[in-house]
């Protein structure tokens, strides 16, 4: 049996008395896509930054290519970090920077490569991602929010990461923007060859990504499946929250004014 | 019982922020001495503190030396001993308030600066975004700019002592009618390497004060704009403070 790319089981987290993560076993494949779904506030910002060790959880163990990264050293940390791109929610460009030393920065301060081939490098990255080479020296604070995701997601692959993690990849794009997102994500894991784990409550876009699917709900994972499945789950969570119902298992709690 | 857990509460609330801050000057401090050192960025930074909080600590320092000589002259006039105001200018200037005056203006400019742009990085996960780079944030942001404040303040603290004596100058030879060549003299008479040393030293500690206090209310900061809001106004006046109280520790150690 081949090692899994990414192995948790029984990770637990809690933020004072909430607990946020209560017990997470999930293995993912190498080359394979997951998409994790569930709404807000349930633990998914949380179990990407606990995988990427930003977060300790309070106990279980997370597996990196079968070895143990819970509790490594800061240097050991760097070097695992090294297989690992993330597209954040909000892009998190350096606004100090311009474009191309955003997306060449995992190759500059990482890999410590020249200036120069670096930068050949992200404007290369930049053209993969549908940007023009006059982006380069343009400052974040200048670009559209799709272009900004767009830089994050170059930043990302620029240093051709063997796992990718997108957080909320589509939120606060518009359809078609969104649409030209998960095809570029799609076509960038695709090319690298890359394990990728997304987490979103955009259903268009989970059933773009993704080969798997996991729901989380209340620190748990309630059902894990191929997307093709998904339609057909006979998990009335699962169904309510692909259909975007208020009524069902899941509530909310409001009260009346 | 209230009243009685209101005072633990409160003793470890202290204990856990004394703690906290303690871990986080031991690792800054234990990054600054090991490689790889980013030296662009510790030029930046250096830039940023050194020259361009020149005019504006050029300034206190300008009119605290002329402050300091009319009102010297016109108390020491009471019993007839207006030949000390140079010396007192000078002994004032190097020891206390070149140091202390410029300190406070840095906190202002620089300690806000850095809590700002750093608690802004932390909430727009800029900084978890450093370390998915494989980049140690601490290393990238906080050691530029602490090796940078404690580089620099005392060499703008030497200009500020200059400036400050000329201010006192100034005053004393075109307001207070004092022999130039003689206000000179007073000025260098009683001066010892000791009273410039004791500032330089001084300013090193308030720089990094400054520097540590920006960077770990930046990198602590909470909850979006507010949050930074409050680590801003935190890294000023926790700075501000711990410059006093420097300062007080400091002249027991230098002259006692």
């Amino acid at each position: 049996m081949t090692v899994p790319k990414i192995a948790l089981s029984g990770v637990r987290k809690s933020f004072g008395p909430k607990v946020v993560l209560d017990g997470i076993d999930l293995e993912v494949a190498k080359g394979e896509s997951l998409v994790v779904i569930g709404g807000s506030g349930t633990g998914k910002s949380v179990l990407l930054k606990s995988i990427l060790g930003i977060l300790t959880p309070d106990s279980g163990t997370i597996r990196i290519d079968g070895e143990d990264t819970t509790h490594l050293r800061p240097r050991e940390r760097e070097r695992v970090m090294r297989k690992f791109g993330m597209l954040f929610q909000g892009a998190a460009l350096f606004d100090s920077l311009p474009v191309w030393e955003n997306v060449a920065f995992g190759l500059i301060q990482g890999q410590g490569m020249g200036r120069r081939e670096a930068r050949e490098i992200a404007v290369q990255k930049l053209g993969a991602v549908g940007l023009t080479p006059e982006v380069a020296d343009l400052f974040p604070s200048e670009l559209s929010g799709g272009m900004q995701k767009r830089v994050g997601l170059a930043r990302a692959i620029a240093t051709t990461p063997e796992i990718i993690f997108f957080d909320e990849p589509t939120t606060g794009l518009d359809p078609i923007m969104a649409d030209v997102i998960n095809d570029l994500i799609v076509k960038c894991v695709r090319d690298l060859g890359a394990t990728a784990v997304s987490i979103t409550h955009d259903m268009a876009s989970a059933r773009k990504i993704a080969d798997r699917v996991a729901m989380i709900y209340k620190g748990r994972l309630i059902w894990v499946g191929p997307v093709s499945e998904i339609d057909s789950s006979g998990n009335p969570f699962v169904d309510q929250f692909i259909h975007g119902r208020a009524e069902g298992p899941i509530q909310m709690q409001v009260r009346n004014l | 019982m209230g009243f009685v857990s209101g005072i633990g509460r409160a003793t470890l609330l202290f204990f856990e922020a004394t703690g906290r801050l303690a871990m986080f000057t031991a690792l800054a401090v234990s990054h600054c001495v090991r490689p790889p050192l980013y030296l662009r960025h510790i030029g930046r930074q250096m830039v940023d503190i050194g020259f361009y909080s020149l005019p504006v600590v050029g300034l206190t320092a300008l009119f605290t030396g002329m402050v300091l000589a009319l009102q010297s002259y016109s108390g020491f006039s009471r019993f007839s001993a207006e030949s000390a105001v140079a010396t007192v200018v000078v002994l004032s200037i190097t020891r206390e308030l070149g140091p202390v005056l410029a300190g406070l203006m840095v906190a202002g400019r620089i300690g806000a600066a850095m809590a700002a742009e750093i608690g802004t990085m932390r909430v727009t996960e800029q900084i978890d975004a450093l370390t998915t780079l494989s980049t140690n944030p601490f290393k990238y942001l906080v050691v530029p700019r602490v090796l940078a404040g404690t580089l620099m303040l005392p060499l703008l603290v030497l200009v500020a002592d200059i400036i400050g004596v000329f201010g006192g100058y100034l005053v004393g030879v075109y307001r207070l009618g004092f022999n130039a060549a003689s206000y000179i003299d007073r000025t260098w008479e009683y001066l010892e390497a000791m009273d410039v040393i004791s500032g330089l030293v001084k300013a090193a500690a308030f720089g990094f004060a400054i520097s540590l206090m920006g960077c770990y209310h930046g990198y602590n900061s909470r909850g979006g704009a507010q949050g930074v809001g409050a680590a801003t106004t935190n890294a000023v006046v926790s700075a501000s403070i711990m410059i006093l109280v420097f300062n007080y520790l400091l002249t027991g150690i230098f002259f006692s």
